[in-house]
């Protein structure tokens, strides 16, 4: 590889939609890096790292409501549309694009 | 005179019915019009094969083009003709029924084919579309055979338009729909719920989250097998899963096609002189279900053709209305939620209404409306306008058209306003006038003694917010609003009136209590999620459908999460007690999954820490096979029985101290509770198992056994307080079994037993269990019932890969470069 490889993504072609549960999520592991994809009440498909900003509690396990997740380990609550933490905690995880064609779920993973 | 051009239409459903109207209209002597059609009939609404079959119209009245109009226009029809050919270097289309036209220009508007799930049956006389009249008539067939059964797969907009009109035939009609609500692509599950509700009020069987098996029948429709198991009889299904748009033709007469037939702005395909509009087309990635649009199609493809057309297609939102008469019910837009989203709830229970705007920043991007509707149109019109909302609409923007641009309604002016006789309580039917009579000569000063006196705000409590406005208004500054505990933001109820509530007005989902309490959010949030999804398991035993995405981790995998998002696993040992096969079975389990730790917890049991949740299912299967099942040690459940050697060994025992505290292991396990439980029973007052500290507690004694309860020792500590004495086994068993229950019943979620004592007072449960005999037998017995569904041991159900799968596995392996 040489010095100047732009930073480049591919789409990943992770599930079908219904393999998610609606108020629930699934764990992607994926390049060395487990990505959460969650799936709201209204049907929105989110993907985030998973890894809570405050002591790093795996997100995917949280309760999602609304478009948000709460932490499993400490009740932090993660916004899933900017990955930032709700309320008055701080701190900010990664976001991936994902886009639903055909009922199958793609995320953008950085590679 | 010129020579005109040959157009030929293949289909000749609404669209192309509107393009040639308004091409027509435009220069009616352009073209010579052939129109083949497969099916064997004239142009007519498609959209109102609904009322037809339900028998509010006939086919007659939803005729658009009759035989007249076609002589007129001077079209050629050809009915029952379907077009099985194209060929377009000569220009020529052949149809199956061997007639062949050729055109200058070609329309295609060949619509859409129901999706017909192939599962086994699904090709046996009696599964229908629900596409055409053709359908109708055949499914009308069913209604004239008394006592038909009828079973709808698909609880969308055509479905359920479908089970409605059947219903109305006298067909006994059941809806299977494989999400958790209806119409869950238009509507909120709010909205969702309203809407099963008001279907099953009138006699409409519904089942959600049906997934279905197979169609059973040997030589006709016999019934229905779900993947559950399930089975429904039927004499009739009608499959309405979906529509796929119908691009076979064009495809081998090699159109270009994505899902559906490619068109530009102007609606022409990849071939330049073939247009298509409709249900067939693909428009920048959309495919449409709805005439709204399409007929915005068929204007822009009258124009191309015309040759006066400048204006292309645009994407555009859709609205959609469910045509049940008596169903109000509208959606439009997006209304998903987000971060950069707000939103505006309004639900009156009472009369059943739930309304919900979307906005983003200040623009209306969605609504849900229920139950009233008159304003949808209006919400739509700003949704496609993109018009801004002023701040100081917003509060009166769910008011809808009537309140618009009006002062900004301050609650207590609005309360002066209303005349006395206002209705304030509808549920009581308590109105303003005997509201402020009672605080008048009552000497009323807060919202309980109006509760208590007139019974207004006592029952749903969606009026309390105009009782209060009420008294203050009366009693201006010396009215104090109370400051009463609620569960959390999404609701101003109190764990207390939520959980009457649930019982009183027989709410069994998460989404009734929603609606019916009037929650301020649409679908809760993590404090009030796992509360009601126990409140609603506790209330309704054997009935109520456990929720896992209101569960957390732990309760929802059955294991405890650890720091690094590994998990514990703890199996039950009854009474403290194990065996040396079971201790080996462990240390097997050990070894085999590599399991780094390994701890005799403080309930005297076996922890094995920092297992990979992957290996959950497997762990299980292997104790399972040992005999082992899930101390639910992640659970607001029964934790442990510890247990002392008792009279069976110790030289001091009373009493078998390690057999009762077996049987009651073994009577409580898998029993949810607003919080843990954990017992604990010695065999003499010199307390080995350290009862006197734990929610309830046996202290063995000579005469008997001595009931403990409200110990605790966490982070408070405290010594439990005496219940009573009893003197046989059988009398501990029930005791304690009553009190558990009693817990079960009025227990806020997330207190502990010595919470609720404090709060109920001990000597009120003391009243309640030892004095009221009939009481404690009655509370035993619900008890049992409950636990009757509850002992079903999580592990073994997920380690046969049953149940709840996709917890356990990642999704995609891509190992790191
Ligand atoms: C494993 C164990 C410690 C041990 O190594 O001995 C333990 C471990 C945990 N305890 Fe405990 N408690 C354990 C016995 C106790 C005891 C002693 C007992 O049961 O005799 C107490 C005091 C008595 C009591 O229940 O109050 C105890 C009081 C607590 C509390 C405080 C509860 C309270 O109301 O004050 C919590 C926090 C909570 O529940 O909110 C807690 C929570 C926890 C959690 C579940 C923390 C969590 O949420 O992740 C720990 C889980 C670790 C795991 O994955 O196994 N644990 N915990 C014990 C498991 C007992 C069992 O076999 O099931
Ligand atoms: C029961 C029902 C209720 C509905 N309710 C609503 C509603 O409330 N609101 C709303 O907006 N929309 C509603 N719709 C949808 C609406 O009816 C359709 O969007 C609209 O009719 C599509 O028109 P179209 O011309 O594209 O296709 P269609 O109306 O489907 O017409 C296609 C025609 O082409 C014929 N055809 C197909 N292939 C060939 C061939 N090779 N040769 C010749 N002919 C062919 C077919 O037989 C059919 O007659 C409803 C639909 C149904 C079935
Ligand atoms: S006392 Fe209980 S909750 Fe605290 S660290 Fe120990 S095990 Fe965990
Ligand atoms: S690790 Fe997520 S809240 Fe602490």
């Amino acid at each position: 590889m040489d010095g100047l490889s732009l930073m480049t993504s591919r789409w990943i072609d992770v599930c079908a939609l219904e393999e998610v549960p609606i108020r629930g999520a699934r764990r992607l592991e994926i390049g060395g890096q487990t990505v959460g994809v969650f799936r709201t009440t209204s049907g929105e498909v989110y993907a985030i790292e998973n890894k809570c900003p405050h002591l790093g509690g795996p997100l995917s396990e949280g309760i999602v409501h609304d478009s948000a997740v709460t932490c499993p380990l400490h009740n932090w609550i993660i916004d899933l549309n900017t990955g930032q933490a709700r309320g008055a905690d701080e701190g900010c995880v990664a976001r991936f694009d994902v886009e639903v064609r055909d009922a199958r779920i793609f995320v953008n993973i950085p590679v | 005179m010129n020579k005109k051009q040959k157009l030929v239409v293949v289909g000749n459903g609404m669209v192309p019915g509107r393009v040639l109207e308004t091409l027509f209209e435009a220069d009616p002597d352009l073209y010579d019009v052939t129109i083949f059609n497969a099916e064997p009939r004239v142009n007519y609404n498609r959209i109102m094969l609904s009322p037809v079959l339900s028998g509010e119209s006939a086919y007659e009245d939803i005729i658009i083009h009759d035989e007249a109009w076609y002589e007129a226009n001077q079209v050629t029809l050809h009915m029952g003709a379907k077009v099985t050919g194209i060929d377009r270097k000569s220009k020529i289309v052949t149809s199956e029924t061997g007639i062949s036209a050729s055109y200058d220009k070609l329309l295609m508007a060949t619509g859409s084919t129901p999706f017909i799930i192939p599962v086994p049956g699904h090709d046996l006389p009696g599964v229908l579309a629900y596409r055409d009249l053709d359908d109708v008539n055949a499914m009308l067939g069913f209604a004239k055979r008394k006592g038909s059964k009828a079973v709808v797969i698909g609880g969308g907009l055509l479905g359920l338009e479908a089970a409605a009109g059947l219903h109305m035939q006298g067909l006994n009609t059941t809806v299977l729909h494989l999400m958790p609500t209806l119409m869950e692509r238009q509507l909120d599950p709010s909205a969702g719920y309203l809407l099963e509700k008001e279907l099953s009020r009138r006699g409409i069987n519904i089942v959600t989250q049906a997934a279905t098996k197979e169609i059973l029948g040997t030589d006709k429709v016999e019934g229905v097998l779900l993947e559950d198991g399930q089975e429904l009889a039927a004499d009739l299904v009608v499959m309405a899963v979906g529509i796929r748009p119908n691009v076979s033709l064009a495809a081998s007469a090699g159109v270009e096609i994505g899902k559906g037939i490619l068109v530009d702005g102007q609606m022409k395909t990849s071939d330049p002189d073939i247009y298509a509009v409709g249900e067939c087309v693909e428009f920048d990635g959309h495919c449409y279900g709805l005439v709204a649009p399409l007929y915005e199609q068929a204007r822009i493809c009258a124009g191309a053709l015309a040759g006066s057309g400048e204006e292309t297609y645009v994407h555009s939102d859709t609205s959609t209305k469910l045509k049940v008469t008596g169903v109000d019910l509208f959606s439009a837009g997006d209304f998903a939620d987000s971060d950069n989203r707000e939103e505006i709830v309004f639900r009156d229970a009472t009369r059943g209404v739930y309304k919900r705007l979307v906005l983003e920043g200040d623009l209306l991007i969605g609504a849900v409306l229920y139950g009233e509707t008159s304003d949808g149109a209006w919400f739509f019109q700003k949704i496609k306008d993109k018009d801004p909302i002023l701040d100081d609409d917003r509060d009166t923007l769910i008011f809808g058209q009537a309140y618009s641009g009006g002062p900004p309604l301050d609650p207590m002016a609005a309360v002066a306003a209303l005349p006395d006789e206002a209705e304030i309580c509808g549920c009581n039917g308590v109105s303003k006038g005997k509201i402020c009579g009672a605080i008048d000569k009552e000497g009323l000063t807060n919202l309980e003694g109006v509760r208590s006196c007139t019974k207004a705000s006592s029952s749903c409590g969606t009026c309390t917010g105009l009782v209060e406005s009420l008294l203050a208004f009366k009693l201006g500054d010396a009215f104090q609003l109370d400051t009463k505990k609620t569960m959390c933001g999404c609701t101003d109820l109190g764990h207390d009136e939520v959980r009457r509530l649930i019982v009183s007005q027989n709410l069994k989902t998460i989404p009734a209590v929603m609606q019916e309490l009037g929650w301020k959010t649409s679908c809760g949030c993590a404090k009030c999620r796992p509360a009601l999804n126990y409140y609603l398991l506790a209330s309704w035993p054997g009935e109520y459908v456990d929720d896992g995405q209101s569960r957390f981790i732990n309760e929802r995998v059955h294991a405890n999460i650890q720091k690094d998002g590994t998990y514990s696993v703890v199996p039950r040992a009854w009474g403290g007690m194990t065996t040396a096969d079971e201790l080996r079975a462990i240390a097997d389990v050990v070894d085999k999954f590599n399991i780094p730790t390994i701890k005799f917890t403080g309930g005297q049991r076996v922890d094995m820490l920092g297992v990979q949740k992957e290996d959950l299912p497997a762990v299980w299967a292997d104790l399972n096979a040992a005999g082992m099942v899930s101390g639910h040690a992640y659970g607001k459940s029964l934790r442990t029985v510890k247990t002392c050697v008792g009279s069976e060994w110790c030289r001091f025992g009373t009493q078998d101290s390690t057999g009762l505290g077996i049987k009651l292991e073994k009577m409580m396990w898998g029993s949810w509770t607003p919080h843990k439980v954990k017992l604990a029973v010695s065999g003499c007052p010199r307390n080995c198992a350290e009862a006197t500290c734990k929610d309830i507690g046996v202290v063995c004694v000579d005469s008997g056994y001595e009931i403990h309860f409200a110990g605790a020792a966490g982070m408070e500590v405290k010594a439990t307080d005496i219940l009573c004495n009893v003197s046989t086994e059988a009398e501990a068993l029930e005791y304690c079994g009553a009190l558990l229950q009693l817990y079960r019943e009025q227990g806020f979620y997330l207190e502990r037993i010595w919470k609720w004592a404090a709060r109920v007072g001990h000597d009120k449960v003391r009243e309640q269990i030892v004095e009221n005999d009939q009481l404690r037998i009655d509370l035993f017995e619900r008890f049992l019932h409950a636990q009757s569904f509850a002992q079903t041991d999580p592990w073994a159900e997920r380690a046969s890969g049953k149940v709840d799968a996709h917890e356990f596995a990642a999704l995609a392996h891509v190992p790191a470069e």
